[in-house]
């Protein structure tokens, strides 16, 4: 039986027919199409899927997407300010934090949130921060780099 | 230096769209009507297939079809072929059992394809495809390669013995004489631990069938589309390339696993004619552990002889190479032509004999992984150059020094057939040897002793060999495919410039190092200039990418159009300005008469090209574009050190990488910023390797590592930051002077790490430690050693 969900995504208010164990990151690719967040793994592993639930980091791989209605949700999307990238994500480019691509979204989206909750992290800190985030081409070495000038530039 | 040209740290063009989450992978793509497929996969390892029943699945809701392997065979599709020959010692021809995309009455591992089930959901498609009865009569599974080789169980009942090849390379009798000689003997017995390579973007495809065209088109996450083009069009579905489109867009890494042809692109292919409807397909990670290709797993002994000084005097090397159940499209040629021949490695010893069996187990398929053979041959050289340091009395950095191949010396023809263009092994030991502050030392582990903790100290002096490879040498070793790449070069009436390129990016950033090239050469903004690639509509052909060869092989292609560019752009120039063509330079993207002040813009070149209004059309053509095909000379042969610091506690078997430095030539270095970020991605996949990652298979046939939450991916906390630098030595055939970077840091770097680990414990009596060297592994060859050492 399909059920109803709303909920803010972007800012913008979205309400969908779905059956009840689609999860969010199916609602947000398949029935609004945005493709941003991507699905790496099927066991909770990789973080490519994260997403910002009411300010806060979650995998939407693991959330059902009834489970956060009424909910505000940002993806990658809306992280930049049309032409002008987010500073994570300009931090990113700078220090070349991404190869392929496809672990970049969730590695951004995880990154603004450590920020959010710890303004000037170590390098430690971002390491562990990012046990949750699965990146084969990097290295992680510019990743670290890149969330190291990402939070410093957000602290302005 | 032009300030976006060769040698700019130049940020990349392609990051704004993957930063805004704006990239197009094969996901990303939805086509009207699109259906979806769920592929049901053998649970078994090894089984005859007695019945399917998929009466229940057909029937089941929003299912459109269901087929298997009978349905293919009806259609007279052909199996997924092997890209290479390899023959065994006697010149006979390998055993290449055929290989159906969908099961035919066997299964021969946890994963092999036996249905498609296609649906208007995909929920739908894997529900159904769990109400399919498959009637499977389970047979004894081999998996243990020495077991495959000493009278296992048949994978294949057309493959004797369950080997592929017995093949060899060298002279043996030169070898024999060497050991002869010999006063000093090292031996090493290595296992390379098998590994799942793990892009992080699962494979996956749509495929799609225009009734109105007769065209087929499939979308897939590969690393080389006309390959697949070629290999599933001409030899698996019949259909002529005109009628065949190849689209891969934005890929997700690829690492080696995305080059071959995957039965699952022909099914979805075929599927789409059948049904006339786009199909897509999508693995799980789950379906990934057990479809993608798997990498390395080898088993191998080995000899050094030496003479009373420590020179080499000879090597034999006999190695156990496992295919998995199937020949995967490049398998054969990775233990042979991309191993055997890297066994001088950078010293001169005078002879060399290698031989392989590859071997047939109910395993996935294994072929190229990151260095794809190179990692192989590295890692058993290093480790036994290190041993026999130890056993000699030499210094590691000594013996090292004594053996390496003078700088004088090239071009040196080895003795496993491959001859190095150029090379300065002394140049990038000593860079590293500053780096990894060698003199310090001493100091650091008697402080780490003093803690409790054993320091050690690990060396990898390497070679590899890129650039795969000139067609001629490449054919009569086998490939049933040149080697060569293509690249074509449009330059538009207002001067912009796209380039069409054979090559393939899975995140190197292809889209930026080749608009330097472009910049470079035209004087054109880097803004100007978009590659295309991923498309066989749209570029003309190509061989795509893999074994680092996009630059040096791609990108000379490239370099070979733009000449043509400028050639043509002259003439325009010379016409325009009056001027002979020999007086005509071009600087800076502007044509100018010798000795005057006469001079055009490029883009005024490229306008009167489209604008011919007074051209001698009988000796110059209107417009600006050139395609050029390049098959290079040689491969091209990176090479460096890496030096790896550890620190243990002998109490846990815990190992921190206190410090790791890869000092590497890849020749002439286009974007430094991508060139360290290459280096920096390869050595984790090796620190990986050497630590972490070990693909494990129970008795059965069960992948037991078969999830991210059992096969240990390296994270954040698990890699250090490293030290990467260069030195430069200029391929010796190539315009650009450039050799790869692609994979020099997952072939450099395990032994590094290994021999690392085995320096630090080498007091304590411990002498192996196998990849991958868990804490486990390394606190019960501490208790080993120590009960042994006591026991004396
Ligand atoms: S898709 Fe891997 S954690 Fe969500
Ligand atoms: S950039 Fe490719 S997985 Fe992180």
């Amino acid at each position: 039986m399909p059920i109803t969900v709303s909920m803010t995504v972007n800012g913008k208010a979205v309400t969908g027919e779905i059956e009840p164990r689609t999860l969010l990151v199916q609602f947000i690719r398949e029935n609004l199409k945005l493709t941003g967040t991507h699905v790496g793994c099927d066991t909770s592993q990789c973080g490519a899927c994260v997403v910002h639930i009411d300010g806060t980091s979650v995998k939407s791989c693991t959330t059902l997407a009834v489970q956060v209605d009424g909910a505000d949700v940002h993806t990658i999307e809306s992280l930049a300010d049309g032409d002008t990238l987010h500073p994570m994500q300009e931090a990113f480019r700078e220090n070349h934090g991404l190869q392929c691509g496809f672990c970049t979204p969730g590695m951004v989206m995880s990154a603004v949130d450590l920020v959010k909750e710890n303004p000037d992290p170590s390098e430690q800190e971002i390491r562990e921060w990012l046990e949750g985030n699965l990146c084969r081409c990097t290295g992680y070495h510019n990743i670290v780099k890149s969330i190291k000038a990402g939070a410093a530039a957000m602290r302005g | 230096m032009n300030a976006t040209g060769i040698g700019a740290a130049v940020k990349r063009k392609e990051d704004f769209r993957f930063l805004t989450g704006q990239g197009t992978y094969t996901d990303d793509i939805n086509r009207p009507g699109q259906a979806y497929a769920y592929i049901l996969r053998s649970p078994l390892a090894h089984a005859n297939i007695k019945n399917i029943d998929t009466t229940a699945a057909k029937a089941a809701d929003g299912v459109l079809a269901v087929f298997i392997g009978d349905d293919m065979a009806a259609d007279g599709v052909g199996g997924i072929p092997c890209g290479w020959g390899v023959n065994n010692k006697d010149g006979s021809a390998m055993a290449e059992p055929a290989h159906p995309a969908l099961a035919q009455g066997k299964v021969r591992y946890v994963g092999d394809q036996v249905a498609i089930v296609i649906a208007e959901t995909y929920t739908q498609a894997k529900d159904a495809a769990e109400t399919i009865s498959v009637d499977y009569e389970e047979l004894p599974a081999v998996i243990n390669m020495e077991a495959a080789l000493a009278g296992g169980p048949l994978v294949h009942d057309d493959a004797p013995g369950n080997m592929s090849y017995d093949w060899g390379l060298g002279d043996l009798d030169a070898v024999n004489e060497g050991f002869k000689n010999a006063t000093q003997v090292s031996k090493i017995d290595i296992v390379n631990n098998r590994l799942i390579p793990n892009a992080m973007e699962p494979r996956a495809g749509i495929g799609e069938y225009d009734t109105a065209t007769g065209e087929y088109t499939l979308y897939t996450t590969t690393q080389n589309p006309h390959v697949i083009r070629l290999l599933m069009g001409a030899f698996v579905l019949n259909i002529p390339e005109h009628k065949l489109r190849i689209v891969s867009p934005d890929v997700g890494g690829g690492f080696g696993s995305k080059i071959f042809h995957y039965a699952e692109e022909a099914i979805l292919t075929w599927a789409a004619g059948k049904i006339q409807r786009p199909i897509k397909w999508t693995a799980e990670r789950s379906d990934a552990f057990i479809s993608d290709a798997h990498g390395r797993d080898h088993i191998t002994h080995a000899e050094l002889a030496m003479d009373a000084d420590g020179k080499f005097l000879a090597l034999k090397v006999s190695t156990k190479a496992n295919m998995g159940a199937y020949l995967s499209t490049f398998a054969t040629s990775v233990p042979t032509y991309l191993y055997g021949t890297l066994l001088a490695g950078v010293y001169s010893t005078p002879a060399v004999y290698v031989e392989v069996k590859s071997v047939f187990t109910n395993t996935v398929p294994v072929d190229a992984y990151r260095g794809a053979g190179r990692p192989e041959a590295s890692y058993l050289l290093e480790r036994l150059v290190d041993r026999a340091a130890r056993e000699t009395g030499h210094s590691q950095v000594d013996l090292r020094r004594k053996n390496f191949i003078p700088n004088d010396a090239f071009p040196y023809q080895t003795p496993v057939a491959l001859a190095y263009d150029s090379g300065d092994y002394n140049a990038s030991l000593d860079e590293a040897l500053k780096r990894a502050d060698v003199v310090g030392f001493e100091a650091r582990k008697a402080e780490s002793e003093r803690n409790g903790k054993r320091r050690g100290l690990g060396y990898s002096t390497y070679i590899e060999a890129c650039g795969i490879a000139p067609s001629a040498v490449a054919g009569a070793l086998g490939a049933r495919a040149g080697l060569y790449e293509s690249a074509n070069v449009r330059v538009h009436p207002t001067g912009s410039v796209t380039v069409y390129t054979g090559s393939h990016s899975t995140g190197q950033g292809h889209e930026t190092a080749f608009a330097q090239l472009v910049s470079d050469t035209l004087g054109v903004s880097l803004e100007s200039v978009d590659i295309v690639h991923g498309d066989t509509n749209k570029v003309q052909f190509g061989m795509g990418t893999y074994g680092s060869r996009s630059l040096a092989v791609g990108g000379e292609a490239l370099m070979k159009a733009l000449n043509k560019i400028t050639d043509k752009a002259g003439k325009i120039a010379a016409h325009c300005l009056e001027a002979s063509e020999a007086d005509i330079e071009f600087k800076d993207g502007q044509f100018s008469v010798a000795g005057t002040d006469k001079s055009m813009a490029f883009s005024d070149v490229a306008l009167t090209a489209y604008v011919p209004h007074n051209f001698p059309h009988e000796t110059l053509e209107p417009g600006l574009e050139e395609n050029a095909f390049y098959d290079p000379a040689n491969f091209t042969f990176p090479g460096g050190c890496h030096i790896c610091e550890v620190e243990i506690d002998p109490d846990t078997g815990t190992v921190s990488v206190e410090n790791f430095v890869a000092v590497d030539d890849v020749g002439r270095v286009i974007n430094p910023m991508i060139v360290e970020g290459q280096v920096h991605g390869g050595v984790a996949q090796g620190i990986g390797q050497a630590l972490l990652e070990g693909c494990i298979y129970d008795e059965s046939g069960q992948l037991t590592t078969g999830s991210f939450m059992d096969y240990t991916m390296p994270r954040a906390d698990n890699i250090p930051n490293m030290d990467v630098g260069n030195t430069v030595t200029l391929c010796a055939h190539n315009s650009l002077g450039v050799k790869g970077c692609g994979e020099v840091g997952a072939i450099g770097s395990p032994p590094a790490v290994i021999n690392a680990i085995v320096d630090s414990l080498w007091g304590l009596g411990v002498r192996d430690i196998a990849m991958p060297a868990t804490p486990q592994k390394i606190w019960q060859a501490i208790a080993t050693a120590q009960t042994s050492q006591a026991a004396e």
